[in-house]
């Protein structure tokens, strides 16, 4: 459980009624700066965001963030994935973080988010993260023929051809 | 009395000036503005700068009416073909000038997605150094562009088609 103050009474609601639905799966959490962060395993994305968006009135995705945790110790995964959610009502925001391996795909969740769309796009084009059931997975920024996915750390800074 | 016969007016130069003397004084440019050396651009353009005392106020939005081309701004890897292809619907005589460091070389931008130079797609006749270039480097670099027009020699080009790659 995480502290969050008593003059913040609905993300307090919102995490007890989250893990009082999934009771063994928010596997860390924490608030901080008025943000509620839940780390969750990936199969029980689309559940838990849906739970999220029906029940508890989480209607606005407002970003999806990569971390690429190459220089992280041994052990930790990959990637991060970061789904930055927004309550109007009570202006509540909360945090999914989920851990993939390089070569685990992740299910899309357009079908909950529509902005979700192009958000993965971006992820896909920088970070080569894969979405399962995206209704278009293609490159959003770069030209269709790069090669390589540039945000990853490993890729170097000029590009695999020296630059052209 | 009866007023003397009026004279027939004349005169003497070469026709390469002549060609070079138009040309250089009416170019119309086709401005691509990429990123923010644009706006110096069109400080260029307007009033204070007055691109127009050199004959260049009529920018034109489409490249089949222009015979100058101003690149200026950052090419990215993406944009580079519809440059590209951009440059080639221009009509000949025409010419390119390559404003700002990044038109240049790449400038700050030695990554994966900026084209390190747009002399890599076209022939740059005049490059302007500058991140950005002022109004004034820019009007600079044109008068520059325009002293080189007035030294080259369409005719031969005329006659020579090839000839215009050595000028």
């Amino acid at each position: 459980m995480p502290e969050i103050p008593a003059d913040r009474p609905l993300p307090r609601q919102a995490f007890e009624a989250l893990s009082g639905r999934f009771p063994d799966s928010v596997l860390s959490s924490d608030f901080d700066k008025g943000e509620l962060s839940v780390t969750i395993p990936k199969g029980i994305l689309l559940a838990v965001l849906g739970y999220l968006k029906d029940d508890l009135g989480f209607g606005s995705l407002n970003d999806l963030i990569v971390l690429d945790n190459l220089a992280a110790p041994e052990g930790k995964k990959r990637f991060s994935l970061l789904y930055q959610l927004y309550r109007f009502p009570g202006d509540i925001r909360i945090r999914l973080v989920l851990d993939l391996d390089e070569s685990e795909g992740v299910d899309s969740i357009v079908p909950l988010y529509r902005s979700a769309d192009w958000a993965e796009r971006e992820a896909y084009d920088m970070f080569g993260i894969v979405f399962e059931g995206h209704p278009g997975l293609r490159r959003i920024y770069l030209e269709e023929d790069f090669e390589g996915h540039p945000l990853r750390k490993d890729f170097p800074l000029a590009g695999r051809s020296g630059g052209l | 009395m009866s007023a003397p016969e009026p004279r027939p007016s004349f005169l003497l130069t070469r026709l390469d000036e002549f060609v070079t003397w138009s040309q250089k004084n009416s170019l119309w440019p086709f401005g691509s503005g990429l990123a923010c050396c644009a706006i110096e651009m069109i400080a260029t353009a307007a009033a204070r700068f007055d691109i127009a005392r050199f004959g260049m106020e009529l920018f034109r939005a489409s490249p089949r009416q222009a015979d100058l081309f101003i690149v200026a701004g950052t090419v990215t890897n993406k944009m580079a073909p519809i440059l590209r292809r951009l440059w080639d619907q221009m009509p000949d005589p025409k010419w390119a000038v390559a404003m700002g460091n990044c038109a240049v070389c790449g400038g700050p931008f030695p990554t994966y997605s900026v084209l390190q130079g747009v002399d890599k797609i076209i022939p740059v006749d005049v490059y302007i150094a500058g991140c950005p270039p002022t109004p004034q480097g820019l009007l600079h670099g044109l008068i520059t562009l325009q002293e080189k027009i007035a030294r080259s020699h369409p005719t031969k080009e005329i006659l020579n088609p090839d000839a215009r790659n050595t000028r």
